[in-house]
C-alpha cells in the first residue's frame, strides 16, 4: 500500500516537473511531425537533434523506440506512441510522457513509423551520448565499441562530456583513449589535434594506427593545378614506383596538357585499315615484320594527314618530364599531418621492435616443433647410430592413435591424456618389433639400414592411407588451449604453442634424466661406446638396443600426437618433418641433445626469420634454408656441438 | 685393347647383344614400323623403362662401385627433362604461334613473336615475361648442351662443397636428399620461371615433325636403347680399369685408399658428376616420352626408389642395375596399372593398386636382409661362383670393408 502511494507521489510530481517546463515529449515530436512521418535521411537530423537536446528524461526511450520501429502515430489526431502489437491486428498503446498504457487500438487506425537504415544509423548516433552516461557499465562498453566503429565528429563533445562523469577506472581510461583518438581525427582547432598525436606517439593500437593512417593519405596530382594552400608531400619524378610513367602521362591527358598518343596496337591498327592493295604508303606489307618498318610507314601515313600525328620523339617518357608532379596530402594542414608522419614513424619503430619479438616467439615455437620431432632422433640416430628413415612414420602413427583415441573418448582433454601414454606403447611396441626383426641384422651397415628403414617407411605411409583415406583426420586440441596469450596487437603467441614449447622443454628433461641419471642410460652409453666392453660387465647390448630403439620411437609417437595437435593428421606428416629432424640432428651434432636443442633453434630461427624477408612464400623459406644448411655444413661438418675425442667413435 | 677388355667382360658384350636384340624384336613388333602387336603406349613405356634402366646404371656407378648412396640423382634426371623440356616446349609454341600470327594483316614482328610465346607459356602462372633461364630456348643446340651440363654443374658445385668437407656414409645421402627437396620446393613456386607445380607439357610432340606418335615413339625408343647401351659401355669401360680399381678402394676403405696417395675427393667428384650427366641425359630422353615434367617427378621420394631399384637388381654389378630398375618399374606399372584382379582373403579385399607400394617396401626390406646381392646374385649361383665361408669375419679390420659377398670380385 505504501508502495503504492510513493509511486502515485512520484508520478504526480513528474507530470508537475514536466509541467512546470511546459514541454512535453509529444510537443516536440508534435514540432516536427513532419519529418518524422516522411523519415527522409536529409531532413530528419532536425527531429532527432531537437529530442536529443530537449533534456527530457524521456528522450533517450523515444529514440530508442523510434530506431526500433515501436513508434506508431493515431491517424486520427497525429498523436505517437509507444506500441507494443497484440494478436488480432491489435496494438497496446503508451504514452511517452507518462509511460502508462492507454489501452489497445486496432492496427487499421495507426500508422507504424519505420525509419530506413540511414536514419536508424543517425539515431544510433545521437543515442550514444545517453548510453555514454548510461547507468549500465556493458552498454557504455558497448557504446564505445559502436563509436570506435563508425568514429564521427559529431560523438566528440558527447563523448568528452561523459568522461568527466565516468566513475569506473576501466571505463574512464578507455572513454579517455577514444577521446584522444576522435581529437586527432576531428577536433576542429590544429593545436589541439597536434597536442593529441604528440600524446598518443609510439601506442602501439591498432586504432591508434587506423587513426593516423586516414591522415596520411595522399594522392598524385599535377602541380600546376593545385591550389597554393594544398598541403604538399612531395615532388615525385615520373617513373617513380608511385607514378609510372604511362599514369603520369594519363594525368596530363586527363587535365588537357597532352594528345593521347596512339600506342604501338593502336598504330599497328591503322596500318592495318590504310592497307590498299597488299601496300601501305607504297611499301609492301611483307616488309612490315619489324618494328622500325611499321613506325617508319606510319609516320609517313601521318604527314599525309591519314592517320593521329606520331612520333618517336613524342614519346610520354620525354612529355611528361615537362611537367611537375606532387604527391598532396587530402589533410589540409600541413602541421597536422607532419606531427602524424613523426608519430607514425615512432610507431612503426615500436612495432618493428614488438614484431620482432613476436618473430621471436614464432622462431622458438618452431624450434620446439623441430626438437619434438627430433629428439626421438636424437635417440636413436644420435646416441645408436641407428639411422630410421620410418622415424617419420613412427610420428605419424603417434597422431593417429590421437585421433583413434578421440573416436571412443569423447572428452578431449581426457583423450589427450590416454593418447599419450597410449601413443607411447603403440610406438614403442613398433620400435621394439623394427629393431629385432630388421635392424638387429644391421648393425655397422648404415647406408642399408637407411634403405631398409626406408622400404618400412613405404609400407607403413601406404598402410595409413589404406586404413585412413587420404583425407585429413583431425585431432582437437582440448578447449583451454584454444586462444592466444595476447601480450599487445603486435605480440601473441597461440596456448597450444605454448603447451609444445614446455612439452619440448619436458622432454629434454626426460631425456637427460634418462640418459644421465638411471640404470638405462648408463647401459645404452656403454653399449654405444663399447658393444663388446659393455657386454663383458654383464649388460646385455641386444635388450639396451631394443629398449632404447623403442623409447626413441615411443617418444616419436608422443611428439605425434603432439604435432597432429596443430597439423592436420595426414599420411604425409611423417615425411613432413623427417628431412628436417634429421637436419636438426646432423646440424646440432650428433650424439648431443643440447646440439639437437642448438639445431632445432638455429633451424626454427633460420626458416622464421627468411619467411621474415619473404613472408608470402614458404617454399622459397625452406629451400634457402637447406641451400644455407649444406653450405654450414662446410664449416662445422660435425655440427654445432661437435663429440670430441673417443666419444665421437669414428 | 677392345679386344681385351670385351674378353674381359663377357658380359658386356652380352649385354649389348640382349639389348639390340631386344630392340629388334620390338621394332618388328610395333605399330610403327612392324606388325602392330605391341601398342604404341606400350613401345613408350618400354622406352621410358630404357632410361629408367640407364639412370639406374649411373646410379650402381655412384653407390655399388664408389659407395655414395647418392639420394639426389633422380633431381638431375628431372633437370635434364626440364632442359629439353623447355626448348620442346618453346619451339612448339612459337610454331603455333606463328602460325596463327600469320594470319593477321600485318607479318608479326619478332617482339610480337617472343611476347605471345611468352603468354603461352606462362600465362598459366599469370605471367607473360621470359625468365632468365629461358635464355637459351630457341636453340636446340644449346639446350641440348644444358641436358648435361646444368645437372653437371650442380652436382660439381654440391659434391665439391660436400666431399671437401669430407661428409660421408649416411650423413651424404641425407644431405644429397635435402638439395633434391630444395629443389623440388624451388620449382614448386611459380616465380621459379618453370610453370611452378604446373611444369612443361605437351613435351611428346616434337616441334616440325609430321610422324605420327607410333613412329615418333620408336625413335624415342631407339634413341633410349643406344643411350643406354653406350651408357652401360662406359661405365663397364670407367669400372674395369684402374679408375674403377680406386673407386671400389674408395668404396671399400676410404682412409685407406687416402693414405696411398690418392685424392679420394677428385675421383668422387668426378664419378658424381658423371653419373650426374648420364642422369641428365637419361632424364632428356624420358620426358619425351612420358609427355610432361613437373616438381613432383624430383621429389625425393623418386631417388629413393632409384635406390630400391639397384639395391633388388644387385648393386655393384652393372646389369644388375638394369634388370632391377626394368624389373621393378615394369611389375610396379603392372600392379597399378590395375590390370591384376584383387586379391579375396576372406573380409579382407587386397587391391593391388592400394597394396602395391607396402609389398614393395617390404620386400625391399626382405631383399636388404636376406639377398644383399639382389636378382643379380642368381648369376652367381648359375656360374658357380660362391663366396669363401670366413664364418662372418670381415675381410679387413674395418666395419666397414669390404663383406665376404662381395670377395669374388
Amino acid at each position: 500500500m505504501t508502495r503504492l502511494i510513493i509511486a502515485l507521489a512520484a508520478l504526480l510530481l513528474f507530470c508537475a516537473q514536466a509541467m512546470a517546463q511546459d514541454t512535453t515529449v509529444q510537443s516536440v515530436l508534435q514540432a516536427h511531425r513532419e519529418t518524422i512521418e516522411k523519415g527522409s535521411r536529409k531532413s530528419i537530423s532536425a527531429a532527432i537533434d531537437a529530442i536529443a537536446a530537449s533534456g527530457l528524461p524521456q528522450a533517450q526511450e523515444v529514440l530508442q523506440v523510434w530506431a526500433a520501429k515501436e513508434m506508431w502515430q493515431r491517424a486520427a489526431d497525429g498523436l505517437f506512441f509507444r506500441g507494443t502489437e497484440k494478436p488480432a491486428r491489435q496494438v497496446e498503446l503508451f504514452d511517452f510522457d507518462t509511460g502508462q498504457s492507454l489501452g489497445t487500438a486496432s492496427r487499421d487506425r495507426l500508422e507504424q513509423i519505420k525509419p530506413n537504415s540511414g536514419v536508424r544509423a543517425m539515431i544510433g548516433t545521437a543515442l550514444v551520448q545517453f548510453q555514454l552516461s548510461d547507468p549500465d557499465p556493458n552498454r557504455r562498453a558497448e557504446s564505445l565499441d559502436a563509436i570506435q566503429r563508425s568514429p564521427g565528429a559529431e560523438l566528440l563533445a558527447p563523448l568528452r562530456a561523459s568522461v568527466r562523469t565516468e566513475t569506473e577506472p576501466a571505463l574512464k581510461a578507455r572513454k579517455m583513449r577514444v577521446e584522444r583518438l576522435l581529437t586527432i581525427a576531428f577536433d576542429p582547432d590544429e593545436s589541439s589535434r597536434i597536442a593529441a598525436i604528440d600524446e598518443m606517439s609510439g601506442d602501439l593500437g591498432v586504432d591508434m594506427r587506423a587513426t593516423l593512417n586516414p591522415l596520411l593519405v595522399t594522392r598524385i596530382a599535377l602541380a600546376e593545378g593545385l591550389p597554393a594552400t594544398a598541403n604538399i608531400r612531395r615532388e615525385v619524378e615520373p617513373g617513380d614506383p608511385v607514378l609510372g610513367v604511362a599514369a603520369a602521362y594519363d594525368m596530363l591527358i586527363a587535365a588537357g596538357q597532352a594528345q593521347p598518343i596512339p600506342d604501338a596496337e593502336v598504330r599497328k591498327a591503322l596500318l592495318i585499315s590504310n592497307m590498299v592493295d597488299g601496300q601501305v604508303a607504297g611499301v609492301p606489307v611483307h616488309r612490315l615484320d619489324t618494328q622500325e618498318a611499321r613506325d617508319a610507314v606510319y609516320v609517313q601515313l601521318a604527314q599525309a594527314g591519314l592517320v593521329p600525328r606520331w612520333s618517336s620523339a613524342e614519346a610520354p617518357e620525354v612529355v611528361v618530364t615537362r611537367h611537375r608532379f606532387v604527391e598532396v596530402y587530402s589533410e589540409p594542414s600541413a602541421a597536422v599531418t607532419e606531427a602524424a608522419e613523426q608519430a607514425l614513424t615512432a610507431i612503426e619503430m615500436r612495432v618493428g621492435l614488438n614484431q620482432a619479438i613476436d618473430l621471436g616467439l614464432d622462431a622458438l615455437s618452431l624450434a620446439s616443433i623441430y626438437f619434438l620431432a627430433a629428439i626421438g632422433l636424437a635417440i636413436t640416430f644420435g646416441v645408436m647410430g641407428v639411422i630410421n628413415m620410418a622415424h617419420g612414420e613412427f610420428i605419424m602413427m603417434g597422431a593417429y592413435t590421437g585421433y583413434m583415441v578421440q573416436q571412443v573418448i569423447a572428452d578431449h582433454t581426457l583423450s589427450i591424456l590416454v593418447a599419450i601414454p597410449l601413443a607411447f606403447a603403440v610406438t614403442f611396441a613398433a620400435g621394439v618389433a623394427m629393431e629385432r626383426l630388421v635392424i638387429r641384422h644391421l648393425y655397422n651397415r648404415p647406408l642399408e639400414t637407411l634403405l631398409a628403414t626406408f622400404g618400412i617407411s613405404i609400407a607403413l605411409q601406404q598402410l595409413a592411407k589404406n586404413i585412413f583415406g587420404t583425407q585429413a583426420r583431425p585431432l582437437t586440441a582440448p578447449g583451454w588451449l584454444d586462444g592466444a596469450w595476447v601480450l599487445n596487437d603486435v605480440v601473441s603467441i597461440s596456448y597450444i604453442r605454448v603447451a609444445i614449447f614446455v612439452l619440448a622443454l619436458i622432454f629434454l628433461g626426460l631425456f637427460l634424466f634418462i640418459m644421465r641419471r638411471t640404470r638405462l642410460g648408463l647401459e645404452t652409453r656403454a653399449v654405444t661406446q663399447n658393444p663388446r666392453m659393455a657386454a663383458s660387465m654383464g649388460i646385455n647390448p641386444d635388450r639396451i638396443n631394443m629398449l632404447t630403439f623403442g623409447l626413441g620411437s615411443g617418444i616419436a609417437g608422443i611428439a605425434g600426437v603432439a604435432i597432429g595437435l596443430f597439423a592436420k593428421v595426414t599420411s604425409e606428416l611423417g615425411s613432413d618433418y623427417i628431412v628436417q629432424s634429421f637436419m636438426t640432428v646432423v646440424v646440432g651434432g650428433v650424439g648431443n641433445i643440447w646440439g639437437t636443442l642448438a639445431g632445432a633453434a638455429m633451424i626454427g630461427t633460420l626458416q622464421k626469420g627468411i619467411e621474415w624477408f619473404n613472408p608470402s612464400n614458404t617454399l622459397a623459406a625452406q629451400t634457402y634454408m637447406i641451400i644455407f644448411i649444406i653450405i654450414f655444413i662446410q664449416f662445422r661438418s660435425r655440427g654445432i656441438i661437435a663429440l670430441k675425442g673417443r666419444a665421437a667413435g669414428d | 685393347m677392345r679386344n681385351s677388355f670385351v674378353a674381359r667382360h663377357p658380359s658386356v658384350l652380352a649385354f649389348l647383344a640382349l639389348l639390340a636384340l631386344f630392340t629388334l624384336g620390338v621394332s618388328v613388333l610395333s605399330e610403327g614400323f612392324g606388325i602392330g602387336l605391341i601398342s604404341t603406349s606400350f613401345v613408350k613405356t618400354l622406352g621410358k623403362t630404357l632410361c629408367l634402366c640407364l639412370i639406374a646404371v649411373a646410379m650402381d656407378l655412384i653407390w655399388g662401385y664408389c659407395g655414395i648412396l647418392s639420394l639426389g640423382h633422380f633431381a638431375f634426371f628431372g633437370l635434364g627433362g626440364y632442359m629439353i623440356g623447355m626448348w620442346l616446349m618453346y619451339e612448339r609454341t612459337r610454331l603455333i604461334v606463328e602460325g596463327s600470327l600469320a594470319q593477321g594483316a600485318l607479318p608479326p614482328t619478332e617482339q610480337e613473336i617472343v611476347d605471345a610465346i611468352g603468354t603461352q607459356i606462362f600465362g598459366v602462372v599469370g605471367s607473360s615475361d621470359f625468365p632468365l633461364v629461358w635464355a637459351f630456348a630457341d636453340s636446340l643446340v644449346l639446350q641440348l648442351a644444358m641436358v648435361v651440363l646444368v645437372p653437371g654443374l650442380l652436382a660439381l658445385v654440391f659434391g665439391w662443397l660436400a666431399f671437401r668437407s669430407r661428409v660421408t656414409g649416411v650423413y651424404l645421402s641425407i644431405l644429397t636428399q635435402a638439395m633434391t627437396l630444395a629443389l623440388a620446393l624451388y620449382l614448386f613456386q611459380n616465380d621459379s620461371g618453370l610453370r611452378g607445380n604446373n611444369g612443361l607439357s605437351g613435351l611428346q610432340n616434337l616441334p616440325g615433325v609430321e610422324a605420327p606418335q607410333s613412329v615418333v615413339s620408336l625413335w624415342f625408343f631407339w634413341a633410349s636403347a643406344l643411350a643406354l647401351g653406350l651408357g652401360y659401355l662406359l661405365a663397364a669401360w670407367i669400372v674395369s680399369g684402374k679408375f674403377g680399381s680406386v673407386i671400389r678402394g674408395i668404396r671399400d676403405n676410404e682412409a685407406r685408399v687416402r693414405f696411398l696417395g690418392y685424392s679420394v675427393e677428385i675421383y668422387k667428384l668426378a664419378v658424381f658428376t658423371l653419373t650426374a650427366c648420364i642422369a641428365g641425359i637419361a632424364g632428356a630422353l624420358y620426358y619425351p616420352q612420358a609427355g610432361i615434367v613437373n616438381p613432383a617427378e624430383i621429389a625425393p621420394i623418386a631417388s629413393i626408389y632409384l635406390a630400391v631399384w639397384v639395391a633388388i637388381g644387385g648393386r655393384g654389378r652393372l646389369y644388375g642395375a638394369v634388370i632391377g630398375a626394368a624389373f621393378v618399374s615394369l611389375v610396379s606399372s603392372w600392379f597399378t596399372g590395375g590390370q591384376i584382379p584383387d586379391l579375396v582373403l576372406g573380409p579382407l579385399e587386397v587391391k593391388w593398386v592400394d597394396w602395391w607400394t607396402i609389398v614393395l617396401g617390404l620386400s625391399f626390406v626382405l631383399v636388404t636382409l636376406f639377398a644383399p646381392s639382389g636378382i643379380g646374385g642368381l648369376f652367381d649361383l648359375w656360374q658357380g661362383r660362391r663366396p669363401p665361408d670366413r664364418h662372418g669375419a670381415d675381410l679387413g679390420p674395418d666395419a666397414g670393408a669390404l663383406r665376404e659377398q662381395e670377395a669374388t670380385e
